[in-house]
């Protein structure tokens, strides 16, 4: 392939989009609503599963020190558990915390004569994984020192549901979008292959090698992809925006997980679905007319 | 059937409709693999020739069709030239040869012109000239006349003659018993895929009418 033909390819490439612009609007407008109801479904998911992460990382695991330790030996409890695989840290919860607590929330009266030494010394315990919650429970327990450890398993379990749900629908509507996409895509080129059916049968009669046919259509169906995964790119990072600024904060204060943080993956993601769909769709619809 | 046509022949293929004159086209284009029996062109065995060969085959002929078959969205220029650059051309060739061939088939004057702003017969001529640019061996003119009216059909028909006095083989199908007359060029009928009558400046009474066909 010389850079003649590489030329040549490109140029024609472009022409195409341009000579055929109504089936490349519709081709771009095809892939770039896929993309977007993709990516924004991609987004829920991101942020729902951001939420459950954030609740599983401020669920605890209480721990109790033994009485009988003295408050350096009961200190030395948390260094060793914060060296335990799956603890995230250990936070230093005395007596008289749990005791001010206490109070505060019971009527002064009932708390008449009660000293700070009714209370165990204390860890709260934060994970980095909570599915791995009762491994890391018992591993506490087998420490010296620790006399009880309480796990709110509802909480977790609850939680770990929630991320079990999240993950399988997520995934599932997913690839159902991209099935049904990639479907509507490969459609929508078919069509615009269709159009040109009779220029590709003259290539052939005048004796084009099949690659000489295929690439302008590679070539224009990578651009159309690209295109499409910009615009694509642009219109979610607008509407989220949109999303998040004007219409979510000033109802909830659910916080969510800003743009900033996930444009990279997102274009990426975008960018290279836009060219493998243009490329592919392409070269799978342009084949049948090659054929014979 | 045996057939065989020299270079530098100029043969007018006649017969009925559902004779066999598009079957022996794409024999001859390697649309279709013979059955049974030999097809050789320029070179290539119709019966063994590689997909990968086709292209090969078909840079060495020339092909014409009742309807043109031009791009629309290409001027006159882009139709030519594009069959030049689909053969791998530089586009230094192309830029000195397309107005080369264009001059031949006298269409100089109209090469930025798009194919809906020409007349039948000069969209048949765009047609020669995008099968003639490449330099072809042989060109097979399916009704090349067939859309035009007698004036045009003769010009192009003319273009032909000129082309094939310039060394290219030209086989012609078609119809049109006055222009095969005129030409007085070897006329091989066929009918019911068997040829009928093959003779150097031989004569074409037209169709014969079945008995009870209607006018």
């Amino acid at each position: 392939m010389n850079r003649h033909t590489v030329r040549y390819y490109f140029t024609e490439g472009f022409r195409g989009i341009f000579l055929h612009a109504f089936s490349s609007f519709a081709a771009v407008g095809v892939i770039t609503a896929c993309l977007l109801i993709m990516g924004s479904f991609t987004l829920v998911a991101v942020n729902v599963q951001s939420m459950v992460t954030e609740m599983e990382q401020s669920s605890e695991i209480v721990v109790e020190v033994d009485d009988g330790l003295t408050d350096a030996a009961a200190k030395s409890v948390g260094s060793r558990i914060n060296r335990l695989e799956n603890v995230y840290e250990s936070v230093w919860f005395p007596r008289e915390e749990a005791f001010a607590l206490f109070t505060e929330k019971t009527d002064p009266i009932l708390m008449q004569g009660y000293t700070p030494d009714i209370f165990p010394h204390r860890y709260k315990v934060y994970l980095l994984n909570v599915q791995y919650a009762e491994e890391t429970a018992r591993d506490i327990e087998a420490l010296p020192g620790v006399v009880k450890v309480d796990v709110q398993r509802d909480l977790l379990n609850s939680l770990l549901s929630i991320r079990r749900v999240v993950q399988v629908v997520s995934l599932v509507f997913i690839l159902t979008l991209l099935v049904v996409s990639l479907f509507i895509m490969q459609n929508t080129i078919k069509l615009a292959t269709f159009e040109r059916r009779e220029e590709i049968a003259i290539m052939r009669v005048v004796g084009a090698a099949k690659g000489f046919i295929r690439w302008p259509f590679v070539v224009e169906g990578f651009i159309l992809g690209l295109m499409a995964g910009f615009l694509a790119y642009f219109l979610q990072m607008f509407a989220y925006n949109r999303f998040t600024e004007s219409l979510l904060k000033p109802i909830t204060p659910i916080q969510l997980v800003s743009f900033g943080e996930l444009w990279l993956p997102v274009m990426a993601v975008f960018l290279l679905t836009g060219f493998l769909v243009g490329v592919f769709g392409s070269v799978m619809t342009i084949r049948k007319y090659l054929r014979a | 059937m045996t057939l065989r046509i020299d270079d530098g022949e100029f043969v007018f293929l006649v017969g009925p409709s559902g004779s066999g004159k598009s079957t022996i086209i794409k024999l001859l284009t390697s649309e279709i693999r013979p059955s049974e029996g030999k097809v050789m062109v320029n070179g290539y065995n119709i019966n063994t020739i590689k997909p990968g060969a086709v292209p090969l085959l078909r840079r060495t002929l020339g092909v014409i069709f009742q309807d043109f078959r031009l791009i629309e969205k290409k001027n006159v220029f882009e139709n030519v030239a594009f069959a030049m650059r689909a053969v791998g051309a530089a586009p230094r060739e192309v830029k000195k040869r397309v107005p080369y061939v264009l001059d031949l088939v006298g269409l100089s004057h109209k090469a930025r012109r798009r194919p809906y702003e020409l007349s039948g017969g000069e969209q048949q001529r765009v047609a020669i000239a995008r099968a003639l640019i490449n330099n072809p061996m042989v060109i097979i003119a399916d009704e090349p006349t067939g859309n035009l009216d007698p004036a045009r059909s003769l010009e192009i028909m003319t273009l032909l003659e000129r082309i094939n006095a310039l060394g290219t083989t030209v086989l012609a199908v078609t119809h049109e018993r006055e222009l095969v007359n005129r030409f007085a060029k070897r006329v091989v009928a066929i009918d019911g895929g068997r040829i009928v009558y093959d003779r150097q400046g031989g004569y074409y009474a037209g169709e014969q009418r079945k008995p009870g066909a209607r006018e």
